[in-house]
């Protein structure tokens, strides 16, 4: 079984952590991998060029047009399906931009698609969370073809170098050509900054709703994750109420993150925030409260008002 | 404008799930059941649309058990005009929810469809992706703030870089993110009025839709337990702590 794997760029240029995993799932479907690169011109080349070195892609498609620059799925999504007359399976990370396309590809080929797998049994049999990861499912697809997304967490990523894979270009379906003329992108107001990155880092220190605001959090939680070069997350409390950007949220309908430290400070617990975190290594949590439901899953746990406990911590450390 | 509205009778976000001994599922046996909070979200955003004027009706869809007219009515109460059951006792996987929801579109001929971005039972988050390819229409997923202008919709949408915007032809399909609006709770007076509003039911069938699974479930497990770990007694000891695990 041939699958064709839908690469994602990380800032600067480089195949996305992400994709990565998404290939080392691919390759366990047993048959030979093969990397989709789409975008605008130069930037998808060179993307390609970087994609041709990962270890284990026998071969990139590239799909350069100025209609797939944003990767919008009403473009991408029609490629890849015609593309699909080659393959048995496509795979795309359960990033944003996966679970943006890869649903809309695989109702174009009539395929259910299995979301966000944890593991491959098989070539048709995978695990995938269900209920905020309070319960784990085997499904086995009768479909003639697969769709997956793949969490990046779950997989360890292929080596980005040490391949020699060789670079194929491919164009949108024949007539319509690359814009579908449904949708067009109209800005991004990217998040940013130097910060490792959420879903990749190996400390993530994340703050609850316990940090009043926008610029307590940043006084409290902003020192400690510097002095531990952690990537910043954030309950879905904290991010309702504004004190950081949408994309810190950690849990079931926000980022997966499985670090080898994850520190909790003034967050509650609450099912859907474990749902995100409960894999990484060690737990820390900090929370006044001491039947806190964090506390039941954290490895350390700290009863003391954050105000005081972190500056303390952020110093002594 | 009509605005569709599909919502799914899942179990209560507050409800810790429990897998059955035998391993074929989650024990949904006397479980309090609510409408998906994205749902909700999507419901309370079609309604904020009718009220500026945006939109002319919302209808209010949902597949599933004859207990599904429970969402329903609630879906009513907080203002959709009114509603449609496809009754099945069966599970129905997002691919054939996409289906019948599509052919229920092809009826209806609405501009916009308004709903939840995933539902918290199955994680899927794929069935409005899923009904925007089928109806061959744009998609607006995961939105935290949805704008009528003319002949299109302005959807900013939550994305893992931060916030895009893109700009949708209509007809199309948006889906709700949680920052997109916080829901009303239905007033006792609105939720008297819903009880006569119109509710039709349909079968998969009268729709001709095939809505047999794909996907077998081989097995439902319980997710390796963590074990609470030691309380440290002051910030020192956590330094050492932290120190110990080599953090630092
Ligand atoms: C559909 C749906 C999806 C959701 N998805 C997510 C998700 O992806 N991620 C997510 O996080 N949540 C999600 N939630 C929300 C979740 O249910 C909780 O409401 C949320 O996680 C609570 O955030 P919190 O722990 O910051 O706030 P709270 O539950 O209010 O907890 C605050 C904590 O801070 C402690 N505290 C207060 N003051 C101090 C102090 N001075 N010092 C130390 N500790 C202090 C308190 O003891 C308390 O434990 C979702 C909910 C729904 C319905
Ligand atoms: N049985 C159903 N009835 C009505 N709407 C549904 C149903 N299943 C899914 N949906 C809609 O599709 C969204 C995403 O669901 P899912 O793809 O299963 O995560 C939900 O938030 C609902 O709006």
């Amino acid at each position: 079984m041939t699958a064709l794997v839908l690469a994602e760029q990380a800032t600067g240029g480089a195949i996305a952590d992400a994709t990565l995993a998404a290939i080392t799932a691919a390759a366990a479907l047993g048959g030979p991998v093969h990397l989709l690169v789409v975008g605008d011109g130069e930037g998808a080349r060179s993307a390609a060029a970087a994609a041709a070195c990962i270890t284990g892609v026998e071969r990139i498609l590239l799909a350069a047009d100025p209609a797939y620059g944003a990767m919008l799925a009403e473009n991408v999504a029609p490629l890849v399906a015609g593309l699909m007359e080659g393959y048995d399976a496509f795979v795309a990370a359960a990033t944003t931009t996966g679970k943006n396309i890869a649903p809309r590809v695989a109702a174009l080929i009539d395929v259910m698609q299995v979301s966000e797998i944890l593991s491959v049994e098989g070539p048709r049999s995978f695990t995938r969370p269900i209920y905020a990861g309070n319960a784990i499912a085997t499904v086995e697809s009768a479909d003639p073809k697969i769709v997956l997304t793949v969490r990046g967490t779950s997989f360890e990523k292929a080596a980005a170098e040490g391949g020699s894979a060789e670079v194929e270009e491919v164009s949108g379906p024949e007539g319509t050509g690359a814009d579908a003329g449904l949708s067009s992108f109209v800005s991004l107001d990217a998040t940013g900054g130097e910060r490792p990155e959420l879903t990749s880092a190996r400390i993530v220190v994340s703050g609850g709703r316990a940090l009043k605001d926008g610029e307590t959090f940043e006084r409290i939680i902003t020192p400690l994750a510097d002095r531990l070069g952690a990537a910043i997350g954030a309950s879905r409390a904290a991010v309702d109420a504004g004190y950081v950007p949408n994309d810190y949220q950690v849990g079931q309908t926000g980022k997966i993150v499985a670090p080898d430290i994850y520190i909790a400070i003034g967050i509650s617990g609450a099912i859907q925030h474990l749902a995100g975190m409960k894999d990484a290594q060690v737990i820390v949590a900090i929370n006044k409260d001491a039947d806190a439901p964090i506390f039941q899953v954290a490895d350390v746990g700290l009863v003391a008002d954050l105000f005081q406990a972190v500056p303390e911590l952020t110093e002594k450390l | 404008m009509k605005i569709l509205v599909p919502v799914k009778r899942v179990i209560d976000y507050n409800v810790r799930p429990r897998v059955k001994a035998d391993g074929s599922g989650v024990d949904l046996a006397n479980v309090k059941m609510s409408m998906n909070p994205f749902d909700e979200i999507a419901v309370e955003e079609a309604v904020r649309l009718r009220e500026r004027g945006a939109a002319a009706e919302i209808v209010a869809v949902s597949i599933g058990p004859a207990k599904a007219q429970e969402t329903l009515r609630t879906a009513l109460a907080m203002g959709a005009d009114r509603a449609i059951l496809v009754e099945t006792e069966q599970e129905v996987e997002p691919l054939a929810v996409a289906k019948l929801l599509a052919a229920i579109a092809a009826d209806e001929q609405p501009g916009l469809v308004l709903m939840g971005k995933q539902a918290i039972d199955d994680d899927c988050n794929q069935t409005g992706q899923m009904l925007a390819a089928l109806l061959r229409w744009p998609q607006g997923t995961f939105a935290s703030k949805v704008e009528i202008e003319d002949e299109a919709v302005i959807v900013t949408r939550e994305v893992d870089g931060g916030s895009e915007t893109v700009r949708l032809q209509l007809p199309a399909v948006v889906t709700t993110d949680l920052r997109l609006n916080e829901p009303r709770y239905a007033s006792l007076p609105n939720i008297m009025k819903a009880k006569k509003k119109a509710l039709e039911v349909k079968t998969p069938a009268d729709l001709g839709i095939d809505i047999s699974p794909r996907l077998t479930v081989l097995k439902v497990t319980e997710p390796p337990v963590r074990q609470a770990g030691e309380m440290v007694a002051d910030v020192d000891a956590l330094v050492g702590k932290l120190k110990a695990l080599g953090v630092v």
